[in-house]
Protein backbone atom coordinates (compact mmCIF):
# COMPACT_ATOMS: atom_id res chain seq x y z
CA UNK A 1 0.00 0.00 0.00
CA UNK A 2 1.31 3.38 -0.56
CA UNK A 3 1.92 6.40 1.80
CA UNK A 4 1.08 9.86 0.82
CA UNK A 5 2.64 12.99 2.79
CA UNK A 6 0.91 16.43 1.79
CA UNK A 7 3.01 19.41 1.40
CA UNK A 8 2.38 22.98 2.36
CA UNK A 9 4.41 24.20 -0.59
CA UNK A 10 4.57 22.97 -3.84
CA UNK A 11 5.47 24.00 -7.47
CA UNK A 12 6.07 22.13 -11.03
CA UNK A 13 5.78 19.07 -13.15
CA UNK A 14 4.24 15.51 -12.00
CA UNK A 15 7.43 13.26 -12.13
CA UNK A 16 7.79 9.78 -10.91
CA UNK A 17 11.34 8.26 -10.13
CA UNK A 18 13.53 6.89 -7.30
CA UNK A 19 14.19 8.85 -4.18
CA UNK A 20 17.63 9.84 -3.23
CA UNK A 21 17.30 10.53 0.45
CA UNK A 22 19.56 11.98 3.17
CA UNK A 23 19.03 14.19 6.13
CA UNK A 24 20.96 17.28 5.04
CA UNK A 25 20.84 20.21 3.07
CA UNK A 26 21.15 21.39 -0.30
CA UNK A 27 22.85 23.67 -2.69
CA UNK A 28 23.59 23.50 -5.95
CA UNK A 29 27.34 25.30 -5.43
CA UNK A 30 27.97 24.23 -2.50
CA UNK A 31 27.49 20.52 -2.93
CA UNK A 32 27.59 19.72 -6.64
CA UNK A 33 30.12 18.27 -8.93
CA UNK A 34 26.81 19.95 -11.71
CA UNK A 35 29.17 18.05 -14.24
CA UNK A 36 29.76 14.73 -12.93
CA UNK A 37 25.84 15.38 -11.83
CA UNK A 38 27.15 14.01 -8.28
CA UNK A 39 27.43 15.28 -4.84
CA UNK A 40 30.60 16.23 -4.98
CA UNK A 41 31.00 18.20 -1.28
CA UNK A 42 32.94 16.01 0.90
CA UNK A 43 31.15 16.24 4.18
CA UNK A 44 27.57 15.42 2.07
CA UNK A 45 26.08 12.35 3.66
CA UNK A 46 25.56 11.71 -0.48
CA UNK A 47 29.11 12.47 -1.58
CA UNK A 48 29.82 10.61 -4.25
CA UNK A 49 26.20 9.75 -5.74
CA UNK A 50 24.79 10.67 -8.77
CA UNK A 51 21.64 12.82 -8.32
CA UNK A 52 20.76 12.93 -12.14
CA UNK A 53 16.81 11.60 -12.84
CA UNK A 54 16.75 11.22 -8.73
CA UNK A 55 14.02 12.68 -6.51
CA UNK A 56 16.10 14.42 -4.10
CA UNK A 57 14.78 14.00 -0.34
CA UNK A 58 16.59 16.34 1.70
CA UNK A 59 16.57 17.96 4.79
CA UNK A 60 16.53 22.03 3.98
CA UNK A 61 18.40 24.40 1.88
CA UNK A 62 21.83 25.59 2.16
CA UNK A 63 24.11 28.09 0.86
CA UNK A 64 24.10 31.09 -1.16
CA UNK A 65 22.04 32.71 -4.28
CA UNK A 66 23.33 30.49 -7.72
CA UNK A 67 21.02 27.31 -7.37
CA UNK A 68 18.50 30.22 -8.60
CA UNK A 69 20.34 30.03 -11.65
CA UNK A 70 21.87 26.84 -11.64
CA UNK A 71 19.09 24.68 -11.75
CA UNK A 72 17.85 26.04 -15.13
CA UNK A 73 21.33 25.46 -16.39
CA UNK A 74 21.46 22.42 -14.91
CA UNK A 75 18.05 21.17 -17.09
CA UNK A 76 18.79 22.46 -19.91
CA UNK A 77 21.77 19.43 -20.42
CA UNK A 78 19.78 16.99 -18.88
CA UNK A 79 22.46 16.88 -15.52
CA UNK A 80 19.31 17.67 -12.93
CA UNK A 81 17.42 16.44 -10.37
CA UNK A 82 13.36 15.29 -11.32
CA UNK A 83 12.25 16.95 -8.28
CA UNK A 84 13.18 18.18 -4.77
CA UNK A 85 11.44 17.94 -2.07
CA UNK A 86 12.73 19.19 1.33
CA UNK A 87 11.47 20.03 4.82
CA UNK A 88 11.54 23.32 4.57
CA UNK A 89 13.37 25.12 0.82
CA UNK A 90 14.68 29.23 0.91
CA UNK A 91 13.49 31.26 -1.69
CA UNK A 92 16.87 30.55 -3.46
CA UNK A 93 15.23 27.34 -4.25
CA UNK A 94 11.87 28.34 -4.92
CA UNK A 95 13.64 30.82 -7.81
CA UNK A 96 15.50 28.16 -8.91
CA UNK A 97 13.28 25.72 -9.52
CA UNK A 98 10.55 28.35 -10.90
CA UNK A 99 12.55 28.97 -13.70
CA UNK A 100 13.62 25.90 -14.33
CA UNK A 101 10.43 23.89 -14.03
CA UNK A 102 11.87 21.55 -11.89
CA UNK A 103 9.22 20.07 -9.36
CA UNK A 104 9.22 21.13 -5.68
CA UNK A 105 7.61 20.13 -2.51
CA UNK A 106 8.30 21.30 1.06
CA UNK A 107 6.96 22.02 4.35
CA UNK A 108 5.59 18.74 5.82
CA UNK A 109 4.27 17.31 9.47
CA UNK A 110 6.48 14.80 9.60
CA UNK A 111 10.59 14.72 8.75
CA UNK A 112 9.95 13.64 5.08
CA UNK A 113 13.35 12.60 5.26
CA UNK A 114 12.59 9.93 7.89
CA UNK A 115 9.63 9.29 6.35
CA UNK A 116 10.76 8.28 2.56
CA UNK A 117 12.92 5.29 2.42
CA UNK A 118 16.09 5.70 0.09
CA UNK A 119 15.91 4.20 -3.25
CA UNK A 120 11.74 3.53 -2.91
CA UNK A 121 9.63 4.52 -6.14
CA UNK A 122 7.84 7.79 -5.29
CA UNK A 123 5.75 10.03 -7.13
CA UNK A 124 5.77 14.41 -7.23
CA UNK A 125 2.46 15.84 -7.69
CA UNK A 126 2.96 19.51 -6.97
CA UNK A 127 -0.83 20.40 -7.95
CA UNK A 128 -2.43 18.54 -5.25
CA UNK A 129 0.65 18.78 -3.21
CA UNK A 130 2.04 15.72 -2.14
CA UNK A 131 4.96 13.17 -2.22
CA UNK A 132 3.92 9.23 -2.62
CA UNK A 133 5.78 6.45 -2.14
CA UNK A 134 4.41 3.83 -4.39
CA UNK B 1 -1.85 36.97 -4.60
CA UNK B 2 -3.99 39.94 -4.55
CA UNK B 3 -2.75 41.84 -7.89
CA UNK B 4 -3.82 45.68 -7.95
CA UNK B 5 -4.40 47.45 -11.22
CA UNK B 6 -1.05 47.82 -12.37
CA UNK B 7 0.17 44.64 -11.75
CA UNK B 8 -3.03 43.02 -13.58
CA UNK B 9 -2.47 45.66 -16.58
CA UNK B 10 1.24 43.92 -16.77
CA UNK B 11 0.57 39.93 -16.10
CA UNK B 12 -2.19 41.01 -19.38
CA UNK B 13 1.16 42.07 -20.90
CA UNK B 14 0.37 45.79 -21.35
CA UNK B 15 4.04 47.10 -20.57
CA UNK B 16 5.29 44.25 -22.93
CA UNK B 17 6.52 40.96 -22.91
CA UNK B 18 9.49 41.59 -20.58
CA UNK B 19 8.30 42.74 -17.49
CA UNK B 20 4.94 40.19 -18.52
CA UNK B 21 7.52 37.39 -17.74
CA UNK B 22 9.20 38.65 -15.00
CA UNK B 23 5.62 39.10 -13.04
CA UNK B 24 5.07 35.70 -14.35
CA UNK B 25 8.12 34.44 -12.50
CA UNK B 26 7.74 36.44 -9.34
CA UNK B 27 3.96 34.91 -8.79
CA UNK B 28 5.45 31.72 -8.92
CA UNK B 29 7.45 32.52 -6.10
CA UNK B 30 5.02 34.02 -4.25
CA UNK B 31 2.16 31.91 -4.78
CA UNK B 32 4.49 29.26 -3.33
CA UNK B 33 5.18 30.76 -0.19
CA UNK B 34 1.96 32.22 0.16
CA UNK B 35 2.38 35.96 -0.56
CA UNK B 36 -0.76 37.67 -0.19
CA UNK B 37 0.71 40.58 -2.38
CA UNK B 38 3.33 42.35 -3.72
CA UNK B 39 5.62 45.20 -2.08
CA UNK B 40 7.09 48.22 -3.72
CA UNK B 41 11.42 47.71 -3.77
CA UNK B 42 13.59 50.59 -4.13
CA UNK B 43 16.69 49.10 -5.85
CA UNK B 44 17.17 45.41 -6.79
CA UNK B 45 21.45 43.40 -6.78
CA UNK B 46 21.37 40.55 -8.77
CA UNK B 47 23.73 37.62 -8.38
CA UNK B 48 24.09 36.43 -12.42
CA UNK B 49 27.99 35.22 -12.50
CA UNK B 50 28.40 33.30 -15.57
CA UNK B 51 29.36 30.06 -13.99
CA UNK B 52 26.27 29.78 -12.67
CA UNK B 53 24.19 30.91 -15.32
CA UNK B 54 25.84 28.71 -17.71
CA UNK B 55 25.16 29.20 -21.28
CA UNK B 56 21.46 28.53 -20.73
CA UNK B 57 21.21 31.32 -18.51
CA UNK B 58 23.11 33.70 -20.86
CA UNK B 59 20.93 32.57 -23.73
CA UNK B 60 17.49 33.53 -21.00
CA UNK B 61 18.95 36.84 -20.80
CA UNK B 62 19.62 37.66 -24.41
CA UNK B 63 16.14 36.37 -25.05
CA UNK B 64 14.84 38.88 -22.57
CA UNK B 65 17.29 41.84 -24.03
CA UNK B 66 16.51 41.68 -27.46
CA UNK B 67 13.23 42.23 -26.92
CA UNK B 68 12.31 45.88 -27.76
CA UNK B 69 8.20 45.66 -27.69
CA UNK B 70 6.68 47.79 -24.88
CA UNK B 71 9.17 48.49 -21.52
CA UNK B 72 12.07 46.41 -21.75
CA UNK B 73 14.17 48.33 -19.20
CA UNK B 74 14.48 48.10 -15.71
CA UNK B 75 12.20 50.53 -13.73
CA UNK B 76 14.23 50.74 -10.08
CA UNK B 77 18.45 50.95 -10.06
CA UNK B 78 19.30 47.57 -10.30
CA UNK B 79 22.87 46.47 -9.93
CA UNK B 80 25.11 43.60 -10.16
CA UNK B 81 27.52 41.19 -8.33
CA UNK B 82 30.33 40.22 -9.07
CA UNK B 83 31.39 38.84 -12.88
CA UNK B 84 32.92 35.72 -13.00
CA UNK B 85 36.34 37.14 -14.09
CA UNK B 86 38.64 40.05 -14.08
CA UNK B 87 39.16 40.63 -17.64
CA UNK B 88 42.95 41.82 -17.02
CA UNK B 89 43.37 38.71 -15.44
CA UNK B 90 41.40 35.87 -16.98
CA UNK B 91 44.14 34.47 -18.76
CA UNK B 92 46.44 34.26 -15.26
CA UNK B 93 43.56 32.78 -13.85
CA UNK B 94 43.52 30.00 -16.44
CA UNK B 95 40.01 30.77 -17.32
CA UNK B 96 39.57 30.08 -21.38
CA UNK B 97 38.02 32.25 -23.79
CA UNK B 98 34.63 30.64 -23.69
CA UNK B 99 34.31 31.29 -20.13
CA UNK B 100 35.48 35.75 -20.92
CA UNK B 101 33.12 35.56 -23.78
CA UNK B 102 30.25 33.92 -22.02
CA UNK B 103 30.79 37.41 -19.01
CA UNK B 104 30.40 39.49 -22.68
CA UNK B 105 27.75 38.55 -23.40
CA UNK B 106 25.77 38.38 -20.12
CA UNK B 107 27.43 41.93 -19.78
CA UNK B 108 25.66 43.09 -23.12
CA UNK B 109 22.52 41.69 -22.28
CA UNK B 110 22.42 42.78 -18.90
CA UNK B 111 23.23 46.47 -20.37
CA UNK B 112 20.85 46.46 -22.73
CA UNK B 113 18.10 45.81 -19.79
CA UNK B 114 18.85 48.81 -17.81
CA UNK B 115 21.32 46.97 -15.11
CA UNK B 116 23.94 48.91 -14.28
CA UNK B 117 27.31 46.67 -14.17
CA UNK B 118 28.88 47.64 -10.27
CA UNK B 119 29.89 44.05 -9.92
CA UNK B 120 30.22 44.42 -6.13
CA UNK B 121 29.04 42.52 -3.24
CA UNK B 122 29.66 44.93 -0.73
CA UNK B 123 27.62 47.95 -2.17
CA UNK B 124 26.48 48.55 1.34
CA UNK B 125 29.81 49.76 1.59
CA UNK B 126 30.48 51.11 -1.55
CA UNK B 127 27.28 51.84 -3.82
CA UNK B 128 24.69 52.94 -1.77
CA UNK B 129 23.21 50.99 2.21
CA UNK B 130 20.01 50.58 2.37
CA UNK B 131 18.31 52.41 5.63
CA UNK B 132 15.81 50.75 8.09
CA UNK B 133 12.52 49.61 6.88
CA UNK B 134 13.60 50.26 2.83
CA UNK B 135 12.00 47.50 1.11
CA UNK B 136 14.55 46.15 -1.69
CA UNK B 137 15.10 43.13 -3.40
CA UNK B 138 19.15 42.15 -3.10
CA UNK B 139 21.03 38.83 -4.55
CA UNK B 140 24.07 38.04 -2.50
CA UNK B 141 23.19 36.15 0.61
CA UNK B 142 26.12 38.47 2.64
CA UNK B 143 24.34 41.63 0.78
CA UNK B 144 21.11 40.33 2.05
CA UNK B 145 22.08 39.64 5.67
CA UNK B 146 24.03 42.74 6.02
CA UNK B 147 21.00 44.91 4.78
CA UNK B 148 18.52 43.38 6.74
CA UNK B 149 20.39 42.81 10.40
CA UNK B 150 23.04 45.69 10.02
CA UNK B 151 21.30 48.49 8.26
CA UNK B 152 17.47 47.35 9.25
CA UNK B 153 16.10 46.65 5.65
CA UNK B 154 14.07 44.77 4.72
CA UNK B 155 14.91 41.91 2.08
CA UNK B 156 14.47 38.04 1.17
CA UNK B 157 17.41 36.17 -0.84
CA UNK B 158 16.70 37.21 -4.21
CA UNK B 159 18.29 35.13 -6.55
CA UNK B 160 19.08 36.32 -10.27
CA UNK B 161 16.13 36.02 -12.52
CA UNK B 162 14.11 37.03 -9.37
CA UNK B 163 16.41 39.94 -8.29
CA UNK B 164 16.36 40.68 -12.36
CA UNK B 165 12.00 40.69 -12.23
CA UNK B 166 11.89 43.16 -9.50
CA UNK B 167 14.18 45.73 -11.26
CA UNK B 168 11.73 45.03 -14.51
CA UNK B 169 8.63 45.66 -12.21
CA UNK B 170 9.77 47.58 -9.53
CA UNK B 171 8.41 45.03 -6.67
CA UNK B 172 8.52 41.39 -5.30
CA UNK B 173 6.52 39.21 -3.58
CA UNK B 174 5.60 40.11 -0.02
CA UNK B 175 6.47 36.91 2.69
CA UNK B 176 9.58 36.12 4.28
CA UNK B 177 11.70 38.84 5.83
CA UNK B 178 9.30 41.71 4.34
CA UNK B 179 6.83 40.56 6.94
CA UNK B 180 7.29 42.03 10.76
CA UNK B 181 6.42 39.34 12.15
CA UNK B 182 9.18 36.76 10.53
CA UNK B 183 11.42 39.10 11.70
CA UNK B 184 11.17 37.98 15.43
CA UNK B 185 14.12 36.18 16.99
CA UNK B 186 14.00 32.19 17.22
CA UNK B 187 17.02 30.99 18.76
CA UNK B 188 19.29 33.17 21.09
CA UNK B 189 22.80 32.97 21.47
CA UNK B 190 25.09 33.99 24.43
CA UNK B 191 28.38 34.70 23.54
CA UNK B 192 30.92 34.91 25.98
CA UNK B 193 34.24 35.86 23.14
CA UNK B 194 34.10 39.12 21.34
CA UNK B 195 36.62 38.23 18.25
CA UNK B 196 38.99 40.65 17.44
CA UNK B 197 40.21 39.28 13.64
CA UNK B 198 38.01 39.13 10.67
CA UNK B 199 38.61 35.39 10.21
CA UNK B 200 37.44 35.16 13.88
CA UNK B 201 33.95 37.13 13.04
CA UNK B 202 33.79 34.79 10.36
CA UNK B 203 34.14 31.88 12.61
CA UNK B 204 31.59 32.78 14.84
CA UNK B 205 29.03 33.48 12.30
CA UNK B 206 29.60 29.87 10.71
CA UNK B 207 28.81 28.28 14.04
CA UNK B 208 25.81 30.45 14.58
CA UNK B 209 24.72 29.56 10.95
CA UNK B 210 25.76 26.07 11.65
CA UNK B 211 23.24 26.40 14.93
CA UNK B 212 20.27 27.98 13.37
CA UNK B 213 20.30 25.54 10.61
CA UNK B 214 17.72 27.13 7.77
CA UNK B 215 16.54 29.88 6.12
CA UNK B 216 13.47 30.70 8.71
CA UNK B 217 15.95 31.10 11.88
CA UNK B 218 16.57 34.33 13.22
CA UNK B 219 19.51 34.50 16.02
CA UNK B 220 19.48 37.15 18.28
CA UNK B 221 22.76 37.31 20.09
CA UNK B 222 23.68 38.61 22.92
CA UNK B 223 27.28 39.42 24.87
CA UNK B 224 29.21 41.17 21.86
CA UNK B 225 31.60 43.81 23.34
CA UNK B 226 32.07 47.20 21.89
CA UNK B 227 30.73 48.28 18.68
CA UNK B 228 31.73 45.90 15.47
CA UNK B 229 32.92 47.79 12.39
CA UNK B 230 31.25 47.00 8.96
CA UNK B 231 34.16 44.75 8.19
CA UNK B 232 33.73 42.33 11.34
CA UNK B 233 30.17 42.17 10.67
CA UNK B 234 30.40 41.35 6.92
CA UNK B 235 32.57 38.56 7.35
CA UNK B 236 30.56 37.79 10.37
CA UNK B 237 26.97 37.62 8.39
CA UNK B 238 28.50 36.51 5.13
CA UNK B 239 29.47 33.40 6.83
CA UNK B 240 26.44 32.88 8.86
CA UNK B 241 24.44 33.34 5.42
CA UNK B 242 26.92 30.83 4.06
CA UNK B 243 27.12 28.15 6.92
CA UNK B 244 23.47 28.46 7.97
CA UNK B 245 21.24 30.26 4.91
CA UNK B 246 20.69 32.97 7.28
CA UNK B 247 19.41 36.31 6.25
CA UNK B 248 18.75 38.27 9.25
CA UNK B 249 20.27 38.36 13.15
CA UNK B 250 19.97 40.55 15.89
CA UNK B 251 22.92 41.59 17.52
CA UNK B 252 20.95 43.01 21.54
CA UNK B 253 22.26 46.67 21.93
CA UNK B 254 23.84 46.96 18.66
CA UNK B 255 21.48 46.82 15.36
CA UNK B 256 18.78 49.01 14.65
CA UNK B 257 15.85 46.12 15.34
CA UNK B 258 16.93 44.67 18.74
CA UNK B 259 18.00 48.08 21.45
CA UNK B 260 17.04 45.39 24.30
CA UNK B 261 15.88 41.30 23.71
CA UNK B 262 12.43 42.05 24.27
CA UNK B 263 12.03 43.95 20.91
CA UNK B 264 12.93 41.07 18.91
CA UNK B 265 12.01 38.15 20.78
CA UNK B 266 10.37 36.63 23.86
CA UNK B 267 13.02 37.43 27.30
CA UNK B 268 12.81 33.39 28.25
CA UNK B 269 13.48 32.03 24.68
CA UNK B 270 15.76 29.19 25.25
CA UNK B 271 19.35 30.22 24.91
CA UNK B 272 22.89 28.49 23.12
CA UNK B 273 26.07 29.59 24.61
CA UNK B 274 28.66 29.65 22.10
CA UNK B 275 32.37 30.61 22.86
CA UNK B 276 35.93 30.60 22.00
CA UNK B 277 36.52 26.87 21.69
CA UNK B 278 33.39 26.50 19.23
CA UNK B 279 35.43 29.03 16.99
CA UNK B 280 38.69 27.41 17.31
CA UNK B 281 37.05 24.47 16.75
CA UNK B 282 35.54 25.55 13.20
CA UNK B 283 38.68 26.84 12.22
CA UNK B 284 40.83 24.00 13.39
CA UNK B 285 38.31 21.55 10.80
CA UNK B 286 39.50 22.98 8.12
CA UNK B 287 43.45 22.76 8.94
CA UNK B 288 43.87 19.66 7.15
CA UNK B 289 47.34 20.33 5.24
CA UNK B 290 50.70 22.25 6.23
CA UNK B 291 51.49 23.36 2.50
CA UNK B 292 49.72 26.24 0.95
CA UNK B 293 49.58 26.39 -2.80
CA UNK B 294 47.36 29.68 -2.97
CA UNK B 295 46.41 32.48 -0.79
CA UNK B 296 42.93 34.18 -1.65
CA UNK B 297 41.47 36.89 -0.29
CA UNK B 298 38.02 37.34 -0.89
CA UNK B 299 34.41 36.70 -0.16
CA UNK B 300 33.09 39.08 0.23
CA UNK B 301 35.14 41.59 -1.53
CA UNK B 302 37.43 43.45 0.20
CA UNK B 303 37.35 47.25 1.72
CA UNK B 304 39.78 49.96 1.00
CA UNK B 305 40.35 49.42 4.85
CA UNK B 306 41.06 45.60 4.42
CA UNK B 307 43.33 46.14 1.71
CA UNK B 308 45.04 49.28 3.17
CA UNK B 309 45.72 46.36 6.37
CA UNK B 310 47.09 43.84 3.75
CA UNK B 311 49.39 46.29 2.11
CA UNK B 312 50.89 47.19 5.54
CA UNK B 313 51.47 43.71 5.99
CA UNK B 314 52.98 42.97 2.72
CA UNK B 315 55.80 45.76 3.16
CA UNK B 316 58.81 43.89 2.72
CA UNK B 317 57.78 41.00 2.14
CA UNK B 318 58.40 38.19 -0.72
CA UNK B 319 55.71 35.58 -1.75
CA UNK B 320 56.61 32.37 -2.68
CA UNK B 321 52.86 30.84 -3.33
CA UNK B 322 50.37 33.44 -5.82
CA UNK B 323 48.21 35.86 -2.99
CA UNK B 324 45.03 37.01 -5.14
CA UNK B 325 43.10 40.10 -2.91
CA UNK B 326 39.76 40.42 -4.65
CA UNK B 327 37.51 43.77 -4.41
CA UNK B 328 35.22 45.45 -5.92
CA UNK B 329 35.58 48.17 -9.25
CA UNK B 330 34.62 51.03 -6.86
CA UNK B 331 37.53 50.04 -4.59
CA UNK B 332 40.04 49.70 -7.08
CA UNK B 333 40.91 52.65 -8.10
CA UNK B 334 41.31 54.06 -4.86
CA UNK B 335 43.45 51.12 -3.93
CA UNK B 336 45.65 52.22 -7.14
CA UNK B 337 45.53 55.83 -5.89
CA UNK B 338 46.43 55.51 -2.22
CA UNK B 339 49.51 53.06 -3.41
CA UNK B 340 47.69 49.73 -2.28
CA UNK B 341 47.53 47.64 -4.73
CA UNK B 342 51.26 48.35 -5.98
CA UNK B 343 52.45 47.47 -2.18
CA UNK B 344 50.70 44.28 -2.49
CA UNK B 345 52.32 43.50 -6.21
CA UNK B 346 56.07 44.99 -4.68
CA UNK B 347 55.50 41.49 -2.81
CA UNK B 348 54.43 39.59 -5.37
CA UNK B 349 50.53 39.38 -4.56
CA UNK B 350 47.51 40.25 -7.39
CA UNK B 351 44.71 42.67 -6.24
CA UNK B 352 41.99 41.67 -8.91
CA UNK B 353 38.47 43.78 -9.48
CA UNK B 354 34.90 42.67 -10.04
CA UNK B 355 35.00 39.87 -9.29
CA UNK B 356 34.62 37.10 -6.38
CA UNK B 357 37.00 34.01 -6.22
CA UNK B 358 34.33 31.35 -5.88
CA UNK B 359 32.23 32.48 -8.37
CA UNK B 360 34.90 32.65 -10.89
CA UNK B 361 35.17 28.81 -12.13
CA UNK B 362 36.69 27.88 -9.23
CA UNK B 363 36.93 24.22 -10.26
CA UNK B 364 38.54 25.14 -13.12
CA UNK B 365 40.92 27.50 -11.91
CA UNK B 366 42.32 24.55 -9.60
CA UNK B 367 42.99 22.37 -12.22
CA UNK B 368 44.23 24.96 -14.42
CA UNK B 369 46.26 26.78 -11.71
CA UNK B 370 47.18 23.42 -10.00
CA UNK B 371 45.55 25.34 -6.78
CA UNK B 372 43.92 22.73 -4.42
CA UNK B 373 45.23 23.62 -1.06
CA UNK B 374 43.99 27.22 -0.37
CA UNK B 375 44.39 29.40 2.45
CA UNK B 376 42.07 32.33 3.15
CA UNK B 377 40.93 34.53 5.81
CA UNK B 378 37.29 34.29 4.63
CA UNK B 379 35.57 31.63 6.90
CA UNK B 380 32.28 31.97 3.79
CA UNK B 381 34.84 31.02 1.11
CA UNK B 382 35.87 27.78 3.41
CA UNK B 383 32.76 26.79 3.54
CA UNK B 384 32.11 26.96 -0.39
CA UNK B 385 35.05 25.60 -1.71
CA UNK B 386 35.37 22.14 0.01
CA UNK B 387 32.60 21.19 -3.38
CA UNK B 388 34.79 22.47 -5.60
CA UNK B 389 37.78 20.39 -5.14
CA UNK B 390 40.05 22.86 -3.02
CA UNK B 391 41.33 21.84 0.45
CA UNK B 392 41.23 25.39 1.91
CA UNK B 393 42.55 26.56 5.51
CA UNK B 394 41.27 29.75 7.26
CA UNK B 395 44.03 31.68 9.13
CA UNK B 396 43.91 35.48 10.34
CA UNK B 397 45.09 38.36 7.49
CA UNK B 398 48.61 37.79 9.30
CA UNK B 399 48.59 34.16 9.25
CA UNK B 400 47.22 33.79 5.88
CA UNK B 401 50.42 36.77 4.34
CA UNK B 402 53.30 34.83 6.31
CA UNK B 403 51.81 31.40 4.29
CA UNK B 404 52.08 33.28 0.92
CA UNK B 405 56.08 33.96 1.78
CA UNK B 406 56.62 30.76 2.86
CA UNK B 407 54.24 28.29 1.45
CA UNK B 408 53.61 26.36 4.56
CA UNK B 409 50.82 27.27 7.31
CA UNK B 410 51.74 27.03 10.97
CA UNK B 411 48.47 25.48 12.67
CA UNK B 412 47.79 26.91 15.79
Amino acid sequence: MSKLFKARHAMGPVVRGPALVANDGFSARYDLDRIKGIFSRPAHKLAGQSYVGKILVLDTAKGGVATAWMLHEMKSRGIVPLALVLNSVNPILAQGAALGDVAMLAGFDEDITAAVPNGAEVEVNPAEGWVKVI
Amino acid sequence: MKLNDEEQDILAGKAGPVPQQALQHQIKVGDFFHAKDFVPVTQAHIMADTESLGEAGVQWLEGLAATTEGQHRVRIPTITDPRGTDFAKAEWLGQTKGMVDLEHRAIVAFEKLGVAMTNTCINYQTIQPPTRGEHTAFGDTGVVIYANSVCGARSNFEGGPSALSAGLTGRTPRYGFHLPGQRRGTLRIQVDHTPTTLNGWGGLGGVIGRLAGNYWAVPVIEGIEGAPRSDQLKHFGASMASFGSIALFHLVGLTPEATTLSDVAANDLPAHRVGKADVEALQKSYHTDDTVDVVVFSAPQLSLYELGDLASLCEGRKFSVPMLAVTSPQVKPDSDRMGYTARIEAAGGSVLSGMCFYQSYAREISEARGWKRLATNSAKLVNILGGYGYRPMLASMEACVDAAVSGKMVRT
